[in-house]
């Protein structure tokens, strides 16, 4: 069994582990839960699994160089903020510019980490620990004590995440998640196979090296977080169109919960190894369980964070332990061949 | 010739990490006496500390957690939890002084928890700990659900509210015996030389014999039970108890230690630094709440503290001065 495993790629591995364990979750709750296995069920989890999985993502890309990005809760809520009152302001603002606005903002935000990271050589766990209270305080500075109803926005906007594009029996596929799917996917791609995106993953897994290689590291670096705020601003106007109302608030914890589902994903905090579909699995999950938790009447609704963070130690420690294994594994099938060619030879 | 070897033997002092947080907190203690004559009374600047004891008792295990490589971010959910667990079995009729002693038992179990997954099974402390501040958090939730409990013993508020000799209260004492212990540890026995060995390099630290599961172990099991006695602090102080109890605690700690000089990546900073920061970012904040600056935009200000606490040493000081770097590290 452990051979047959060993054969496959260790990411591909992990996905089909996740999706296992998923599918695991989603029987125990069946077997739970009254009237579990419904549409509505889908439809709860994926609206908030499309602002989510933008945000894993984000993260992703980040820890993928090694560094880490703790400020995207407050990039979602200034992004938010800022976007409602200018559709406030401007009504008549065509949606495309909008959405541009929004992921612009959230490059600006990511690019002031990125500076600092990337050339002032600052490590990203101080600069975004900063930045996380910086935002923040700049969003209350700009509020002002005003805060975004849904009666400010346009129809358009607020319909926006609801709409039903297609529909499978119960299962509706919300334009929301439909658009973060495909921009998780779109990610995920470009991260395999785009010459320019592997650079993240030859930085993450040895920064000397990739030097050497003739990476430009910082430039890459800096990229990294400037679309890694690019997705927080887009993940803060999806933010604005599914709940309407903002305060200063908006956001707050995302950092964690992104990195959760990064992390739960299979994406290797220390850089260099892990997929954006990975954590978009690992959003799912953490997200399916939270959703979960609330409707099982065996226990409280007070157990879903005790719960969640069993879930991501037991993730990531069995993550841990299965892929040494396979490592050892590995090697001794290396050395065994080798010695078979010698032997023979 | 005498005078001017002890001017630039100052002077060395001054362009130390230390003797900038020195040079920086007369600056704004001197700022803030000009903009209140209240200022410098010994009950603000003990009401000071009072405000955030809690916060500054964990940074100085932080400290050794920091040094020694490692992050601890869950202290702000075991302050939480253990308040909780007091809160819940204060409710529940246990005797208080029983109730104290099984809540510093959960800060020692949690703790040892943290640092079995990461020195035994060797996962990143940034995980293990994220994990836990989203766990610890909800089993607080779990102990009260969404109640608040007050009405705790009378010795037990007191402790927290008055002063216990003159007008200094117990938290403070206790925090000036911890910092006085925890200096003779780091800075003065072979615990501490092994804690900035092992954060300089772990590798090496084990070639040389040290046993450095163990030691994080301790470490962190260390930061449990002092976040666990923090947390009952924080109960007694405010005289009661609600599931988000010194919920982002985690963030404030980690920035007064960083700010103290103390290295991200491990094997540098000091105690005497931590102690510096603490007091810059309390009398920091006092000075701006003097000014009518909300707390939203102080955090801010320290946020802009923590990059530049990076930055500034990285803009070679020394050059400008021609003379030496930053001190790191050494005791």
């Amino acid at each position: 069994m452990m051979r047959a495993l060993s054969n496959l790629n260790p990411q591909t591995l992990r996905i089909l582990a996740l999706l296992l364990v998923l599918v695991l979750v989603v029987l125990f709750f069946a077997t739970q839960i009254d009237r579990y296995l419904t549409g509505r069920l889908f439809n709860r989890v994926s609206s908030s699994v499309a602002i989510m999985a933008l945000i894993a993502t984000a993260q992703t890309l980040v820890i993928l160089t090694r560094n880490i990005d703790l400020s995207v809760g407050s990039v979602v809520g200034f992004t938010a903020f800022a976007t409602g009152s200018l559709i406030a302001s401007v009504p008549e603002l065509h949606p495309l510019l909008l959405v541009s606005f929004s992921m612009l903002l959230g490059a600006c935000f990511g690019a002031f980490n990125g500076f600092f990271v990337a050339y002032a050589r600052v490590p990203a766990i101080i600069v975004t620990l900063a930045t996380l209270a910086l935002f923040r305080s700049l969003l209350v500075e700009f509020a002002d004590g005003r805060s975004i109803t849904s009666s400010q926005l346009p129809q358009w906007l607020t319909s926006f995440p609801n709409t039903r594009l297609f529909e499978i029996g119960d299962f509706q596929f919300r334009a929301a998640f439909v658009v973060a799917v495909v921009i998780v996917l779109v990610v995920h791609v470009a991260l395999q196979r785009l010459r320019v995106a592997r650079k993240l993953y030859a930085i993450g897994s040895n920064p000397e090296a990739a030097e050497m290689a003739g990476i430009n590291q910082k430039a890459t670096v800096f990229v990294a977080f400037i679309c890694a705020g690019a997705l927080a601003g887009l993940a803060g106007f999806m933010f604005l169109a599914r709940f309407g109302n903002i305060t200063v608030v908006a956001g707050l914890g995302f950092e964690l919960k992104s990195v959760a589902a990064a992390v739960v994903g299979g994406v290797n905090i220390f850089g260099g190894s892990g997929t954006v579909f990975g954590a978009l699995i690992g959003a799912v999950l953490v997200d399916l369980i939270e959703t979960s938790l609330v409707r099982w009447q065996l226990v409280s609704e007070f157990w879903r964070e005790a719960v969640l963070g069993a879930l991501i130690l037991t993730a990531v420690a069995l993550d841990a332990i299965v892929m040494r294994r396979l490592v050892a594994l590995r090697a001794a099938r290396h050395h065994e061949k080798r010695e078979r060619e010698v032997t023979g030879g | 010739m005498a005078d001017r070897s002890v001017l630039s033997a100052m002077w060395a002092r001054v362009q130390t990490w230390e003797g900038f947080l020195v040079c920086a907190l007369i600056f704004i203690v001197l700022m803030n006496t000009a903009l209140s004559p209240q200022f410098l009374t010994v009950s603000n600047q003990i009401n000071l500390f009072q405000l955030s004891i809690e916060k500054i008792i964990v940074a100085l295990v932080m400290t050794f957690v920091i040094i020694n490589a490692e992050i601890d971010l869950s202290v702000g959910s075991m302050m939480g939890l253990a308040a909780c667990t007091f809160g819940f079995l204060f409710q529940a009729g246990v005797d208080p002084v029983l109730a104290i002693a099984i809540t510093l038992l959960v800060g020692l179990v949690g703790g040892a928890l943290n640092g079995v997954f990461i020195a035994y099974v060797g996962l990143p402390s940034l995980v293990v700990t994220l994990a836990t501040l989203i766990g610890f958090r909800g089993l607080a939730r779990v102990l009260v659900e969404d109640r608040g409990i007050t009405d705790f013993p009378e010795w037990f508020d007191s402790l927290g509210q008055q002063g216990l000799i003159g007008p200094v209260p117990f938290a403070l004492i206790a925090f000036f015996i911890l910092f006085a212990i925890l200096w003779v540890v780091l800075q003065r026995s072979g615990f501490g030389r092994k804690t900035y060995v092992i954060g300089t390099n772990r590798e090496v630290a084990t070639f040389a014999g040290i046993d450095t599961a163990k030691h994080k172990l301790i470490l962190f099991t260390a930061s449990g039970l002092v976040s666990a006695f923090a947390g009952l602090l924080y109960a007694a102080r405010v005289g009661a108890v609600r599931g988000d109890v010194a919920l982002g605690f985690e963030l404030d700690i980690i920035t007064m230690v960083l700010l103290g000089g103390v290295s991200i990546f491990g094997g540098s900073g000091t105690l005497l630094g931590t102690l510096l920061a603490i007091l810059i970012v309390l009398n920091l904040r006092n000075g701006m709440a003097l000014l009518n600056i909300t707390g939203h935009i102080q955090t801010g200000v320290i946020g802009i503290l923590l990059i530049a606490s990076v930055l500034l040493p990285r803009l070679q000081l020394s050059t400008l001065f021609g003379a030496r770097k930053r001190q790191e590290g050494s005791a």
